[in-house]
């Protein structure tokens, strides 16, 4: 990150709150570096993040106007902003726990809707602060706090909920593809329609340590090998990255 | 004509990303912890830097910064 796109973050709450080798560091070094390579103006930016870890990501970091909401309720409030004042640019940054889990039903109306948000979903697959529970798209066999045996339901595709929900502009990078998740972070701010980004960041503290991902090194790596762009074809062993 | 990176110390959280994607090998762990009981990453072989900027966007803690020096 430039020196110079500084003025984006309060530099005063760092280092951030999260635990060392966190996705949602990556996502929110990506969203800084997007708006200063457009030099986004960030008087006309409104940030709204709900609870747990992804909440976090905006609010405090981010140096513009930040919204921390209620569980779940982050895409609500988006609305209600985007409503009192249509010229904003209104994106929601949370996480999993709160944008699909408890607040699904929310996500998918406002994909229905395509309410011109953008809603960017730092997935983790779990619920990290509260210590590690698992969430909607936890993976199979996936051990977490509460299914210390292997998780036995399937996981919310996100990619696919919110296609179906009838989103139209929809993406899916991991906390790997950095710089491809820039990028699309600059299309989606230079438009106004309803975008929805599934970034799989990484949880190495509370995921990792009991999937054997405990380094962020090696979660990085996990990531790059196990992802296919996608190209017309789905395949569900995989992660798909790219636009859908 | 090279590149200066530049590392945020008070920010790092030793998560040693940069370590790990940077394709030069230009980073390395401190010796000593610091007094926030860390051992944060070094550039310690800035010379073989090409300025990919691959640990700069990759840093969680936001604490790279990979400039062009000017001669």
């Amino acid at each position: 990150m430039k020196q110079e796109y500084l003025k984006y973050i309060r530099d005063n709450v760092f280092p951030t709150a999260f635990c060392p080798g966190c996705g949602h560091g990556i996502l929110l070094n990506a969203f800084v570096s997007a708006l200063g390579e457009l030099d986004y103006d960030q008087d006309n930016l409104v940030l709204v993040s709900g609870i747990g870890c992804g909440g976090w990501i905006a609010s405090p970091h981010m140096n513009t106007d930040t919204l921390h909401t209620t569980h779940g309720r982050a895409i609500p409030f988006a609305i209600g902003v985007k409503l009192a004042n249509p010229k904003l640019k209104v994106v929601v940054i949370s996480g999993d726990g709160d944008l699909t889990t408890i607040g699904g039903n929310h996500l998918i109306h406002a994909a229905r809707r395509r309410i011109p948000i953008t809603v960017i979903c730092g997935n983790n697959n779990i619920y990290g602060m509260t210590g590690g529970q698992a969430s909607a798209t936890t993976p199979v066999g996936a051990k977490t706090m509460t299914t210390p045996l292997g998780n036995d339901y399937r996981p919310f595709d996100l990619v696919k909920l919110v296609k179906g929900a009838g989103g139209e502009h929809v993406y899916r990078y991991t906390a790997f593809h950095a710089m491809q998740m820039k990028k699309a972070f600059k299309d989606v701010l230079q438009k106004d329609d309803f975008s929805f980004f599934d970034i799989l960041t990484g949880c190495p503290v509370q995921y990792g340590r009991r999937n054997e991902l405990r380094e962020p090194a090696k979660m990085i790596q996990w990531m790059k090998d196990n992802s296919v762009l996608y190209s017309g074809e789905y395949h569900d062993d995989k992660i798909m990255v790219g636009k859908f | 004509m090279g590149y200066k990176v530049i590392i945020r110390e008070n920010w790092c959280k030793g998560c040693y990303i940069c370590l790990s994607v940077c394709p030069k090998n230009v980073f390395e762990k401190a010796g000593l912890l610091d007094d926030r009981g860390i051992i944060v990453s070094k550039a310690v072989r800035p010379e073989n830097c090409i300025g990919c900027q691959m640990c700069a966007d990759h840093c969680p803690d936001l604490a790279i910064t990979v400039e062009k020096e000017d001669e």
